[in-house]
């Protein structure tokens, strides 16, 4: 209990924080589907999902506060800038813009190979990447798009990536899975799950050792926390007191089965037991994403990382693009639902209209800019040149240009 | 005979083997209700049901282990490994435990288990999804290596397999699980360490592994119709190397070249061109050549990942360059 009581000091720092117990009823986490009524109630795009905010009174009482906390943002209590705002509402329209191109091209054979579309999951990524620098450091996955986009990347770039060609990011070598925009901080898609932890977790041994006063993101999935080099690396990171932060996007699924079906107890409890700060976040509100992840990077800064954050959210396409029939694993109207009632664009856009942060007009001529420059983009890599084939053995070796000349 | 896909051989083989020992069971990623996302095993958890159509989270090493422990103590487990990318996760559990118990234990205990798993590029999967890993496996005493060529080969391999008191791996490749050929309804297996001569010539000889064995097939089309005569052979299985069979054909031609997709460097390439030039050296008109995978990172871009495996035409070139006599720059 003593670790509760430091920790309710530190839950002053966050605002609009709500502890929440899943100790209660002995139950795991309940996914988001089944809190579906509780937690989406139409009383403002972004609110106090109630159920939590009762749950967290009995767990006072009963003392039975875990660790977790759970996160939403109270929208009166929020210093946003408008600026901010619309900045972190661009991004997301963004990245659901860029992901229904990529759909597009894979439907219309265009696009070589597969793509794991992030439509859906906009708000984590930008609610994330809106609270670093350009030299904070991010790992992404498979389900990279959207970590590229929020961190930073231009369309062209990405799009010329995605269909192999030679101004692609990676000049054409790493297509979907591989894409990022290195320039800003983006250390790379990683196509093994859970692959990048190790690296997210150096890349901030590195800026503890240099004090550059930097931080890192790792972004994985809810599949990935079933790999045992989370755990090797969790704990180095909490010894050792690393200034990164683990996010899980846990969107209910890994590939074809749920995540229920995979994780055992509760995924946040994990990183508990290394004694690392955990949340478990609304990652469909972009706000509620973004103040912790502010207060996070800073106290991360000042070396109180490392933290785990793990963000309930949900992929709106197959596991890959070429998931159509899916309705075996996952039905119809729950995809249906969070389309229509838990879509973080829509939930942003009401709150800033509601808010006089912006009109309607403004933010349709916002998304109208957004899906110009992406068909530009789209017809600029479609003509594109390919990488010339004597690139195939250069970038091998750092010294050795061509490896098999 | 009928014709079935490579896909649909591996799911007969698993289905008559789950029938015919209560012990076969399969896990992996997937593998139930999805059936992989090759769909391979669909309808097997219907049959068999949860207990022996295992679904696991993604833990690689986790679950080879239990695997492991499992064919220690009765069990055999048919592990499935998604991507063959994936073997790398999995090495320790393989290679030191797996692969060593069986000697370790002076004979005591046996590991019986199959992973099957996949290789091969093409598919426009970038760098992680598309390697051809055999050879770091076949580098380690104990594992036996199969390497299924068409849907005939893939179903009496696995069968055998799963009959082996040694774990084996197979490698089957991920774009020809829609590709058929004749397979016949009534039973069989196929004995490990058996090449099969695919097509006799005197010429030259093509050996080929997993799909290469289709590339040396096109392109000894391509050269009989310049007049040579070219013999493909598919070893089949890579651990045993039946090198009696590769070795009378290259003393019978006199001109050998090995076709794999795995890098070319440190490969079975070379692994098989050296037995060669060891038990034929006398025999042959010319070196025995190597043609694997370009020794890069499979690129994800199709104007460059399309160059970095063998194709008919490469083999056809070289082997009209070494039928000429023409002196080969193999590097
Ligand atoms: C080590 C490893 N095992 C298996 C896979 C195949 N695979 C790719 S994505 C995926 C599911 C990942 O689920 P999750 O981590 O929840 O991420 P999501 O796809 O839901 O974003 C699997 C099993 C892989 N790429 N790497
Ligand atoms: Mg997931």
């Amino acid at each position: 209990m003593q670790y509760g009581l430091k920790r309710s000091v530190r839950d002053s720092y966050v605002v609009g924080m709500v502890v929440w117990s899943e100790g209660l009823s002995g139950q795991p986490l309940p996914h988001c589907s089944t809190i579906k009524s509780a937690a989406f109630q139409p009383t403002g795009p972004l609110y106090l999902p109630s159920i939590f905010a009762k749950l967290s009174v009995l767990a006072n009482v009963k003392g039975l506060l875990s660790h977790t906390k759970r996160f939403a943002m109270n929208k009166s209590k929020t210093k946003l800038s408008a600026d901010d705002a619309l900045r972190m509402f661009r991004q997301m329209v963004r990245i659901r813009t860029f992901e229904n191109n990529a759909n597009q091209l894979y439907l219309s054979a265009k696009m070589p190979g597969l793509t794991h579309m992030y439509s859906g999951e906009e708000a984590v990524a930008v609610g994330i990447c809106e609270a670093l620098l350009p030299t904070d450091k991010i790992t992404s996955t498979h389900r990279g798009h959207g970590h590229c986009v929020a961190k930073g990347a231009d369309f062209k770039a990405m799009f010329c990536e995605l269909l192999g060609r030679e101004e692609g990011y990676c000049r054409g070598k790493g297509g979907s899975m591989h894409i990022a925009d290195q320039s800003n901080g983006n250390l790379g898609a990683n196509a093994i799950v859970g692959g990048s932890m190790g690296i997210a977790t150096g890349a901030a041994l590195t800026a503890k050792l240099k004090k550059t006063g930097g931080v890192a993101v790792c972004f994985f999935g809810d599949g990935a926390t079933a790999q045992g080099l989370m755990y090797e690396v969790m704990n180095m990171a909490a010894l050792w007191k690393l200034p990164v932060i683990y996010a899980c996007e846990n969107n209910g699924y890994s590939e074809y089965t749920k995540t229920e079906e995979i994780a055992a107890g509760s995924i946040t409890a994990r990183a508990e037991a290394f004694g690392i700060e955990s949340y478990q976040v609304d990652g469909q509100d972009v706000i509620a994403v973004n103040e912790l992840s502010k207060e996070l990077v800073e106290r991360a800064r000042k070396g109180e990382g490392p933290f785990f954050l793990e963000l309930m959210t949900y992929r709106y396409h197959g596991h890959h693009v070429g998931d159509i029939n899916r309705e075996y694993y996952r039905a119809k109207s729950e995809e249906q639902d969070w389309r229509d009632n838990r879509d973080p664009i829509i939930r942003m856009r009401g709150w800033l209209v509601k808010n006089k942060y912006a009109t309607e007009e403004a933010l349709d001529e916002l998304s109208k800019e957004v899906t110009e420059d992406a068909e530009s983009a789209v017809a600029y890599a479609l003509n594109a040149p390919y990488p010339d084939v004597s690139e195939v053995d250069m970038h091998v070796y750092t010294d050795v240009e061509h490896v098999l000349a | 005979m009928r014709k079935i896909t490579l896909s649909k051989a591996v799911n007969e083989a698993l289905v008559e083997e789950m029938r015919r020992d209560e012990n076969v069971f399969i896990m992996g990623e997937d593998v139930a209700e999805a059936g992989t996302p090759f769909k391979v095993l669909s309808g097997l958890v219907e049959e068999f049901g949860t207990d022996r159509v295992i679904d696991t989270p993604i833990s690689e090493p986790g679950f080879m282990g239990i695997g492991v422990g499992a064919a220690m103590t009765g069990m055999r487990p048919v592990v499935d490994l998604m991507f063959g990318d994936f073997i790398f996760l999995i090495m320790d559990q393989l290679c030191n435990q797996a692969a060593k118990t069986h000697y370790m234990s002076g004979g005591k205990l046996n590991v019986p288990l199959v992973l099957r798993t996949n290789m091969g590029a093409t598919r426009r999967s970038a760098a992680q999804h598309s390697q051809s890993l055999h050879a770091i496996v076949a580098h380690i005493p104990g594992l036996k290596i199969a390497m299924p060529s068409s849907a005939y080969e893939a179903k009496g391999l696995l069968k055998t397999a799963i009959r082996d008191d040694n774990p084996v791996v197979i490698f089957e490749d991920k774009l020809m699980y829609q590709d058929s050929a004749e397979v016949p309804e009534e039973e069989y297996t196929i004995p490990f360490g058996e090449a099969c001569v695919k097509r006799e010539g005197t010429d030259i000889t093509l050996i080929g592994t997993s799909s290469m064995v289709q590339v040396c097939e096109k392109a000894a089309e391509m050269l009989q119709a310049e007049g040579i005569s070219a013999e493909v052979i598919d070893p089949r299985t890579i651990v045993p190397l039946d090198e009696k069979t590769l070795v009378a054909s290259a003393k019978k031609t006199g001109r050998v070249i090995v076709v794999d997709e795995g890098h070319q460097s440190f490969g079975i390439t070379s692994e098989i061109a050296s037995r060669i030039n060891e038990k034929a050296f006398y025999y042959l008109d010319a070196p025995t050549t190597r043609i694997g995978a370009m020794d890069v990172p499979i690129p994800f871009s199709p104007a460059l990942e399309d160059i970095t495996v063998p194709t008919p035409e490469r083999v056809f070139e070289q082997a009209k360059k070494l039928v000429s006599g023409e002196l080969i720059d193999a590097a």
